[in-house]
């Protein structure tokens, strides 16, 4: 199929990816240490299996939590549990780490083992492999897969999307796992359809990576039911919501879930990881970080084992190239700016990105000239300088009018503001506002 | 680490353009009527362009220091204000009429209800109606004809309506300029090609120039065909339908406002041709659609992804 999907509304910023995109994936060292967050998804915190003092190998589960709306977390490195106490992670909270120094020989857990062949694997088997391998959607948001593949009866769904996307500007790291891994995605696709009990997935990825859809068109030919799709490069075509109507049809009802009309987006590190973890046994311990940007002296894509500090990654990238400016997880426009760089990769860290002083200086807000180019841009058909009024004004009956709670916070329309107005921040601010009221009153 | 890292909220980078790149896009699209205009009407319009771009700067800075705002001088809307005030002068006008017209565009239309994008009338326009109400015979009556050089108030317009005596210049004349009028409206292929410019920078939308101008064209061939070039080219109506109407702050953000915006502004623009007391209507009627333009945007608005309209179902 060569139709491109796209969708009304979106930005092109400058893409940024020629630092990493020809750089093949790099195996990344163990660091001495690493920093495992109990809590790196949405839902309940995991509580430690293990105390200061214990000897801990790659793969072993060193917490867990009894809520369903949790996933397990596991030591990516052999060595000892140094202390288990608050840090901060790139979400910008403090919370519970329990801190591993290596032994250096990345010994593995004997509860790692292959799961065998996918067809002999049931629905049931599938779903409790992937909640035990911890995986939450890593594409930055974190959600627990096997939530997300457990819908509720009464919403049947037909269709799967694999979202290779990756809109953001800087980042590559999907990409590279596209042309890298592509059988681990096409195994992790076919897992979770079984899991799902679909017949119909979609491998949806930008134009800007042609040899991605390539790839993964070779890899799919005989495979029944898979199907991949092109899609108009534009930002941000990988908002689970986007894809869906552009490559479906199909209208996400607002406040809505993509299950509401029968989909489920996944990420394509996402999928390549559940392949791997079908493959090999291996749970979510490592994943594919871009770290990148022009004060990064070697921009790669590295393979990264999870609570390696940003600064060691940064380090195996050969470090600064001139003071940093402002440290990012995830890409330029919804990543979290850091405030230091002691901060662990986690599950949802797509990518570490670097500015320098000049790029990071933040502008000069000023009057709004009603220009209309954030309504133009906003993929969801807000009208984000009202909102703006509305949320200085702190009129949050005027901003829920304007549906507010509806902005995915994107940023499309910061970017394109020229009177530089930080739009989406006041949005977000409006939007919790407005949720917070809703909580109190019900 | 030492170094202190810089803390904001996302998108951490940003589009090239902005308010600055954009009024310098509007002064670039301009200029080749400028030049027109000093070409056509000699040393007085350089005079009036300065003495107008100059006292809306300055009157900007005064404004914004006596009411401890920023001052936003270099953003260059006042200089767009200033040029396009100029625009609106006859040839021979006075150079106070021109330092008077600015200080009310910038001072009492622009900076009173809050500065740039808080006006809710275009500035030049409304100072062009403020001269027009104090000092008509000096807005009206000083106009030149490039062709003899002789002062001259009859526009191609105002002879169509009866109003002034005089031959109906040719096709030609009007459209590359060399007709009486106010200096920066006569020369249609260059402020088309200001236009065009704009519309291929992206800086406005094609939408209401072609509306409005397309909305003048249809009424005035329904009512009487021949007189079709002279409402086209023979006035205001170029200037006003890019470069007044499509003022960002004083016309709606959406495309389905900006069609009803344009649609009105040509229907006012004909009534007053056709029906009202003046020759020209282009500057009033945009002054009208102007204050429409906050309740269009209010009823006007996009449908936002997602929220029922009732009775459209999901295909499925």
């Amino acid at each position: 199929m060569s139709t491109k999907f796209t969708f009304k509304g979106g930005i092109h910023p400058p893409q940024s990816k020629s630092f990493t995109e020809n750089v093949p994936i790099e195996e990344a060292p163990a660091p001495d240490i690493v920093v495992i967050p109990l809590s790196q998804h949405i839902g309940a915190p995991c509580e430690p299996l293990v105390k200061v003092g214990d000897t801990v190998k790659v793969g072993q589960k060193i917490g867990e939590s009894e809520a369903f709306v949790s996933v397990p977390v596991h030591a990516s490195v052999s060595g000892t549990v140094k202390k288990i106490e608050q840090r901060y992670v790139p979400g910008g909270a403090k919370v519970n780490c329990v801190i591993i120094e290596s032994d250096g020989k990345l010994e593995v857990h004997e509860s790692v083992q292959p799961k065998g062949n996918l067809e002999d694997l049931t629905k049931e088997d599938i779903l409790s492999i992937i909640k035990e391998a911890g995986m939450a959607g890593m594409g930055g948001a974190t959600f627990p897969t096997h939530v997300k593949l457990s819908p509720p009866k009464d919403k049947p769904i037909d269709i799967l999307l694999v979202n290779g996307a990756e809109c953001e500007p800087y980042l590559t790291a999907d990409h590279r796992i596209m042309l890298e891994k592509p059988d681990l995605v096409v195994l992790g696709t076919k897992a979770v359809m079984k899991a799902l009990g679909v017949n119909k997935a979609y491998i949806c990825i930008e134009d800007n990576k042609p040899d991605a859809i390539e790839v993964l068109r070779k890899e799919t030919e005989n495979e029944e039911g898979i199907e991949v799709v092109s899609m108009v490069t534009k930002y941000p075509q990988g908002d689970e919501k986007r894809i869906i109507h552009a490559v479906t049809g199909r209208v996400v009802p607002s406040g809505g879930l993509p299950m509401e009309v029968g989909c489920v987006v996944d990420n394509i590190g996402t999928i390549a990881t559940i392949g791997n973890v079908i493959k090999t046994g291996m749970p979510c311990i490592q994943r594919v970080v871009t770290v990148t940007g022009s004060a990064v002296e070697n921009p790669k894509n590295l393979y990264l084992r999870i609570g390696t500090l940003f600064k060691d990654a940064i380090e195996m990238c050969g470090g600064y190239k001139e003071e940093p400016g402002k440290i990012i997880n995830g890409g330029p426009m919804m990543g979290i700016a850091q405030h230091t760089d002691e901060v662990p990769v986690i599950k949802g860290t797509s990518g570490i990105l670097v500015l320098n002083k000049e790029e990071a200086e933040v502008p000069q807000e000023s009057n709004c000239i009603l220009c209309g180019r954030c309504v133009e841009a906003c993929p969801v058909y807000l009208m984000p300088f009202k909102i703006n009024r509305f949320s200085k004004l702190k009129n949050i009956d005027g901003a829920d009018e304007y549906h507010a709670t509806d902005c995915i916070e994107c940023g499309s329309c910061s970017y394109v503001c020229p009177a530089r107005i930080p739009l989406k921040e006041r949005i977000s601010v409006a939007k919790k506002e407005i949720l917070t009221r809703r909580k109190k009153a019900k | 680490m030492e170094t202190k890292l810089i803390g904001s909220s996302s998108p951490h980078i940003r589009g090239d353009e902005t308010t600055q790149s954009l009024m310098l896009d509007v002064i670039i699209a301009l200029v080749p009527a400028l030049a027109a205009s000093v070409f056509y009407f000699g040393f007085n319009a350089v005079v009036l362009i300065l003495a107008s771009v100059i006292s809306a700067v300055v009157t900007e800075y005064l404004c914004q220091k006596f009411m401890n705002r920023p001052i936003t001088i270099t953003d260059l809307s006042a200089v767009v204000t200033g040029i396009l005030l100029a625009f609106n002068l006859p040839a021979e006008a006075p150079w106070w009429l021109a330092v008077m017209g600015s200080a009310f565009a910038i001072a009492i239309v622009k900076q009173i209800f809050g500065g740039l994008g808080f006006n809710f009338l275009n500035p030049a326009l409304a100072a062009r109606a403020f001269l027009m109400a104090s000092w008509s015979s000096h807005m009206t009556g000083g106009m030149i004809d490039p062709v003899t050089d002789a002062v001259s108030s009859a526009t191609p317009l105002s002879i169509l309506k009866g109003t002034a005596s005089g031959q109906l210049p040719t096709l030609w004349d009007m459209f590359i300029g060399r007709i009486p009028g106010v200096i920066g409206e006569t020369s249609t292929i260059l402020l088309l090609i200001g236009g065009i410019y704009l519309i291929y920078r992206g800086t406005i939308k094609w939408i209401i120039p072609v509306f409005y101008i397309g909305t003048v064209a249809v009424i005035a061939l329904i009512t009487d065909a021949s007189t079709l070039p002279y409402h086209i080219l023979g006035g205001g109506l170029i200037l006003g339908a890019f470069f007044m109407a499509t003022d960002y702050a004083t016309s709606p953000i959406t495309d389905k406002g900006k069609v009803i915006f344009a649609v009105g502004a040509g229907i006012l623009t004909m009534v007053i041709r056709k029906v009202g007391g003046y020759p020209e209507g282009v500057s009033y009627s945009i002054l009208l659609m102007n204050i429409l333009t906050p309740m269009i945007d209010k009823y006007v608005r996009p449908h936002v992804f997602g929220v029922a309209t009732g009775g459209k179902k999901n295909e499925k």
